[in-house]
Formats: structure tokens, C-alpha cells, sequence
């Protein structure tokens, strides 16, 4: 169990360099736009657009694609199930299979939800992966005024996340070494997991509770404002990412009005 | 470089009843260098938490005062800078100089002047990376000098070191000590530094205190007056005092082979890379083998394998009369053929008192009844947790809780025990009573491996050393 959160790109790469809460606006206009339309050509315009812009970003394709190969089978699931257990089978029907059939007019409403999930992770991964957490925590602060309590807080959590995961292993070992381990019954191994569970706990309680002292006699509790060693400002560029979320959004909506297909979610 | 005093100080922890110290009535004149002696519970911490203004309202009740330039501590958070022993909970930061920079922010130092001192800092503790490296990459020694860092960024007038090395390797501790030195060469200010490893940082104090239970002055002068007038009370009171003999317990000869690692090698996941590579041994009974090297050097990726908690990639550990490799064994099976202690004692703690912990193995053993309850009597008696049995293992003493997870490993009456850092930050007392406890375990016929750093605690005990270096053994050795 190892985590990393390493981003998928150079960090000189155009898109690491970008202001991550104008990635945020982005993110979040175009995931929003995926949600909230109801048909299948919005996401698709949606889709293709942030595919067109993979290359500007310097993201390279192969680490894109190993962090997104969950989703693909996850948006793949979404569509056979809503395809499979549709309301009612419309349009030709494509597979009669005994009681199970499936028509056109389900197909693409669930190639629809399929690919409105497909949009909301890509355009995720998109910004939150080739984002640092320490520049999002100084943008939070910096941008939007968020309290450095809870965005240092989150940082400074995020570090010792990578500890649980060789305390996890470590307990687990001095389990078996008192003679408990789970084997194949169900109950006892979620008992063992629970007690793992509450030493794990336990542990990282008393670790907080430490840094925490750390922190404070750092000043980190001072009353006097924070300076920022690191400045995170929004350049052109970040404007520009905006307004270019925006328009894409804009764009994909009035396409698929014009071509007659847009509907809203209800 | 500030005066520090404490008049009539008194605290309590809230929800005790005791006092942690009371009646301390003590003065450090300005860019004094102070040595803070005393047993656990002599309340040296909570002082140090005083003057640095952690002691807040709603975690207990102050009497007295303690001031620093004339003022009370608690406003003066700023001109204070504070190391505790972990190095792993007092990073914030995931890049180094970010780490160094945070003190500052904290200080609202101007953004300007902000990355030239932080700079400054860890060139003054020798730290030898760039500010990008990340603080995940760092070695306890170097996290623990980048702390250092953090801490000297501040410009404090008063520094406190609580234990600076008692969480580090031999290695690392040394490194701290040399960037201390250079450091304080560089600074007028007040040093207090709590430290149970007395010899070592003699050179960096002009002035030793000692203070006995509840915060009562012991003595209090020169290091050499102190430590000559009163060294055998302090080392009976658990300070490493230099000079004073330790105890030593050679083997009486070591009888059948009682486990035997065979050719053990362990790859890291996803690598060709191997934290242990090719190490065999044995394990006789009655005598005590322990295995020695600089850190990463798999010692205890050794220790697990050979216990058989963690599946080899090659090779395998076997004990006599079972036909499985250890690896292979039920964990309530393999309870009874080998004991394994961790470094941190609670992870191997599964029930809610002492007497249950100790009636634990032979009860998944299958046990009778009556064989458990003697045995978890005598378990008891002999450790000296029979005053304890119907505590909480979570609530006990670092001793205490050492004590009992050695205990609990032997319960089901192992013929093998593998201790990890069986003496790992513990006082010079305990230590003691470590010693006594291993050699009697091995005096009564039982197999012993021990992973360790400690010298001294091999020197006491082990018959054989394996000392290993990049996961290989490097070298056998008879003491």
C-alpha cells in the first residue's frame, strides 16, 4: 500500500505551471457542464475538446492513460448497466438474449451517463494531477483567502499519510507474531481489521497530536498575519485557461442545441 | 540570549490528581548553556513545554511563573525555539526549504528576506541537499537536522532541545550532535537541553541541573562538580552518566540449533532490488545472536523473515520438528515456536489489560486453563507488572510497556525470540533491567535474536554478532 501523489507531468510542463485555481474554475465549469446536460453530444464536444488540448499541456500521454485506466472501465460499466436495466427497451433492438435486451434509444442513453462520467474524471485528472499540493494549499490562501489553519493543516496531514501505510504493515506483522491473522473466515478477519484499524488510530492520534505541538511552537498558531515565501499569482495565461473553460462549455452547449440534440438534466 | 526563570513554578496535567512538578525555583542567566538532567517523571519535558509556551490554559493548572526576560513565557512564543525527540512529527512541509520557510512565514518575516535565511539555517546544520529535496527522501539524522534548521531560522533567543537524539540511530545522532555544535558556535542564545545520553553532549553545556522526582533539585553547578558529587544516584535514577560501569551477562554456552535461516532474501515490490539478499544462519538455543549494521541495511526486514511474518522471496526459516517453513505456519501455530518483540510495543498489543495480554498466546494455543493462569502468574511476578495486571497496555510507562510485549511473546513458551531495538530510547535504568530480563530468558534455555543499535547492549549479551551491510552479510563474528 504505497501512495504517491506524484503529478503526471514534468514540473515545468505549460499546465504545472498554471495557477491551480484557475485549473479548479476550469475543472469545475466543465465538469459541471457534463453533469448537468442529459444528452450524448455535449459530453462527447466536451470530451473531444480536452482531448485536443492534452497536447498544449505538456502531459504525456502514457502516464495520462495509466492513471485513467480505471475510469475507462468504470465509464464502461455505467453504460452496459444503464443500457441493461433501462426503463423501458426503445428503438431497434440490438441484442434479444433471452429476457435480457437491449435497443438502441438505452444504448445511447447510457453511452450518455457513460460518457458524462467520462468528462467529469478526465477533466479531474486533468487538473488536480498536475497540480502540486503545496501550490494548490498557496493559491487556496493566496487566491481565494482560504485559512492557512485548514490549508497548511491539509498539507502537513498529507504528509504523514504515507507513514500509515508502513505502520499498516508493520502492525499487521506484530499481529501474526501474537498469533492473529485473518486466514479465510470472514469474521475474524474483520475483527482483526477493526483492532488494526483502532492501533492505527491510536497511533496517528498521538502523531497529530505531536506535530501539532511542532507547528504551534513554530508560531504557527501566532496571532500576527502569515507572509508567503511562495507567491502564487494569476497570469494572463490563467485568465486566458478560464475563459477558454468557459467558452468550450458555451460552445459544446450551443452546437448541440443547434444540432437539436440538448437537454438538461431534471 | 535571554534570562529564564522559574518562581515557585507548579503544573498539573488536566484529569490528574499529582502534580507534574511543583515548587521549581530555578534561574538561567542570558546565553547560559544548560544541561536538564533527570529519571522519567522527573518532569524535565513539562518545563521545557512551559518555556515554550505549550503549556496552555485548558491543558492544566499553573501555579508560580516562569518568565523569560522578566516577562511571562507564554507571550513570548517568538523569541523561543523548540526540538522534540520525533523528527517525523515536526515536518510540515513536503520540500525542505518550504519546511525552514514555514517557522518564517509564521514569524510574518518579509517574503525577501525570507528564502536567504532559511538558506543561512541549513547551511548552519550542514544539511547537504538543495531546498527541493523532499523531506520523505530524508534519513532520521537528516530530517532531525532540517527540524534543527527550522528551529534556527526563527532566530530564537532561547533554544530547547528535548532529547534531540533519543529517536535516532548512532549514525544520525552524531550528525545531529555536529550540526548542534556548529550551530550553537554561531549563536548568543540560551541553551536548555534535556538529553538521557549524558556523555556525548557534555562538550556543548557549561552548567548541569538534576532534578528528582516532581521537579526537586538534585544539584545543580559545573558538568564535572555535578556529575562527580552525584553521578551513581543519577545512574541509578536512569542518566547515562560516562563513566559509570555497565553490566555485563556472557552467555553459558549455547546448546542445539533452535532456528535456522536459510539462504533469506526479500525483493522490494516491483524491483530487482532486495532489502535482504541471501542470509543464512543459526540460531542456537542459549545463547543471544545479535544482528548488527548501518541503517537500511535490512536488519529488520531480517528480523521478520526469520520469524516468519513476512513471506521471503527466496530462501527459508525453520525451526526444528515442523516440516513448514515458518512463513508457512498458522499465525496461532507459529506463536508457540517463535516469539518476535517490535521496536514500538503497542503495535503488538490486541486486548484491554495486562493480564489479558499475557493470557492471549497460550490461550490461542489451546491451553488449559489452569497452565494459563499459572503461567500468566508467573509472567506477572517475574516481570514485575503484577501491581499492573488489570491496567490498560496503552496507558503504561515506555518501560512498562517494553516489559510487557516481551512478556507477551514468551507466554506461549516460544523455544525462539527476536527482539527488533529491544533498548531503542530507553533510560539507562530500564536498560539495566532489559539486560537482566534477555540474559535470564537466555540463561533458561531459550534462542535469542536481537536487532540492534546499541553497543553496549550487544557487548552485554551476545555470544555471536551478524553484521550486515546492504542487505548481505558482511561479516560473522564471535565476541
Amino acid at each position: 500500500m504505497s501512495m504517491t501523489f506524484a503529478p503526471v507531468c514534468e514540473a515545468q510542463a505549460p499546465i504545472a505551471r498554471l495557477n491551480p485555481v484557475a485549473k479548479l474554475a476550469a475543472v469545475a465549469a466543465i465538469s459541471t457542464t457534463a453533469l448537468v446536460a442529459a444528452d450524448w453530444l455535449t459530453p462527447l464536444l466536451l470530451l473531444a475538446a480536452l482531448a485536443a488540448a492534452v497536447p498544449f499541456t505538456g502531459i504525456r500521454f502514457g502516464p495520462l492513460a495509466h492513471r485513467l485506466r480505471f475510469l475507462w472501465l468504470a465509464a464502461g460499466a455505467v453504460v452496459l448497466v444503464n443500457a441493461i436495466f433501462a426503463a423501458e427497451q426503445t428503438g431497434r433492438i440490438l441484442i434479444a438474449f433471452g429476457p435480457l435486451e437491449i435497443g438502441t434509444g438505452a444504448l445511447i442513453d447510457g453511452a450518455a451517463i457513460g460518457l458524462r462520467v467520462c468528462v467529469a474524471a478526465t477533466a479531474g485528472v486533468l487538473g488536480f494531477a498536475t497540480t502540486d499540493p503545496t501550490d494548490l494549499a498557496d493559491a487556496l490562501t493566496q487566491q481565494l483567502r482560504a485559512p492557512a489553519r485548514f490549508t497548511i493543516g491539509a498539507l502537513a496531514a498529507l504528509r504523514l499519510l504515507p507513514l500509515l501505510g508502513a505502520e499498516w504493515r508493520q502492525i499487521t506483522s506484530a499481529r501474526r507474531a501474537r498469533g492473529l491473522e485473518g486466514g479465510w473466515n470472514p469474521l475474524r478477519r474483520a475483527r482483526l481489521f477493526a483492532s488494526t484499524m483502532f492501533t492505527l488510530l491510536v497511533g496517528a492520534i498521538r502523531r497529530a497530536g505531536r506535530l501539532a505541538a511542532a507547528m504551534d511552537a513554530r508560531g504557527f498558531d501566532s496571532e500576527v498575519p502569515r507572509t508567503h515565501a511562495r507567491v502564487q499569482r494569476m497570469h494572463p495565461a490563467d485568465w486566458a485557461l478560464m475563459v477558454a473553460g468557459a467558452l468550450v462549455c458555451a460552445g459544446a452547449v450551443a452546437i448541440s442545441a443547434a444540432y437539436g440534440t440538448f437537454t438538461v438534466v431534471t | 540570549m535571554i534570562p529564564v526563570e522559574f518562581r515557585d513554578f507548579a503544573w498539573r496535567h488536566a484529569g490528574r490528581r499529582a502534580q507534574a512538578v511543583s515548587g521549581v525555583d530555578l534561574r538561567v542567566e542570558p546565553g547560559e548553556r544548560v544541561l536538564l538532567l533527570g529519571p522519567s517523571g522527573s518532569g524535565k519535558s513539562t518545563l521545557l513545554a512551559a518555556l515554550a509556551g505549550l503549556l496552555t490554559d485548558d491543558s492544566g493548572e499553573q501555579d508560580g511563573e516562569v518568565l523569560l526576560d522578566g516577562k511571562p513565557a507564554a507571550d513570548q512564543r517568538d523569541r523561543v525555539g523548540i526540538l522534540f525527540q520525533d523528527p517525523e512529527t515536526q515536518l510540515v512541509m513536503a520540500r525542505s526549504g518550504d519546511d525552514v520557510a514555514f517557522g518564517l512565514e509564521n514569524q510574518a518575516a518579509p517574503r525577501e528576506q525570507i528564502w536567504p535565511r532559511a538558506r543561512a539555517a541549513l547551511e548552519a546544520v550542514g544539511f547537504p541537499y538543495d531546498l527541493s529535496r523532499s523531506t520523505h527522501a530524508l534519513s532520521g539524522g537528516e530530517q532531525q537536522r532540517l527540524a534543527l534548521a527550522g528551529v534556527l531560522a526563527r532566530r530564537p533567543d532561547l533554544i530547547l532541545l528535548d532529547e534531540p537524539t533519543a529517536n535516532l540511530d548512532p549514525e544520525g545522532a552524531q550528525d545531529i550532535r555536529e550540526a548542534l555544535r556548529a550551530a550553537l558556535a554561531d549563536t548568543e542564545a540560551t541553551l536548555i537541553v534535556v538529553e538521557h545520553r549524558v556523555a556525548e553532549i557534555l562538550d556543548l553545556v557549561d552548567r548541569v541541573i538534576a532534578l528528582g522526582p516532581g521537579g526537586t533539585l538534585l544539584a545543580d553547578g559545573p558538568a564535572a562538580a555535578v556529575l562527580g558529587e552525584h553521578g551513581e544516584h543519577l545512574a541509578a535514577q536512569g542518566v547515562w552518566v560516562p563513566g559509570v560501569p555497565l553490566p555485563t551477562r556472557p552467555s553459558r554456552g549455547a546448546g542445539d540449533v533452535a532456528l535456522r535461516g536459510e539462504s533469506l532474501a526479500l525483493d522490494y515490490p516491483g524491483t530487482d532490488r532486495s532489502a535482504v539478499d541471501d542470509v543464512s544462519f543459526e540460531l542456537r538455543a542459549g545463547e543471544l545472536l545479535a544482528v548488527t549494521g548501518p541503517n537500511g541495511s535490512g536488519k529488520s526486514t531480517l528480523a521478520l523473515l526469520a520469524g516468519g511474518l513476512v513471506r521471503p522471496t527466496r530462501g527459508r526459516s525453520t525451526v526444528p520438528g515442523e516440516s513448514r517453513p515458518l512463513h508457512k505456519l498458522p499465525a496461532r501455530r507459529l506463536a508457540t515456536r517463535v516469539g518476535s518483540v517490535f521496536q514500538d510495543p503497542e503495535h503488538q498489543f490486541v486486548t484491554g489489560t495486562v493480564r489479558d495480554e499475557l493470557a492471549f498466546g497460550p490461550r490461542q494455543a489451546k491451553w488449559s486453563k489452569d497452565r494459563i493462569e499459572a503461567r500468566v502468574a508467573e509472567l506477572l511476578e517475574r516481570l514485575r507488572l503484577a501491581h499492573l495486571a488489570n491496567a490498560n497496555p496503552h496507558t503504561l510507562s515506555g518501560g512498562e510497556a517494553r516489559r510487557l510485549s516481551v512478556a507477551g511473546a514468551l507466554a506461549a513458551a516460544p523455544e525462539v525470540l527476536l527482539l527488533d531495538e529491544p533498548t531503542f530510547g530507553q533510560d539507562r535504568r530500564t536498560w539495566g533491567e532489559l539486560v537482566d530480563l534477555t540474559a535470564d530468558i537466555r540463561d533458561e534455555g531459550t534462542a535469542l535474536l536481537a536487532v540492534t543499535h546499541d553497543r553496549d547492549f550487544a557487548a552485554a549479551l551476545a555470544g555471536r554478532e551478524l553484521i550486515l551491510k546492504g542487505g548481505r552479510l558482511a561479516q560473522e563474528r564471535r565476541r
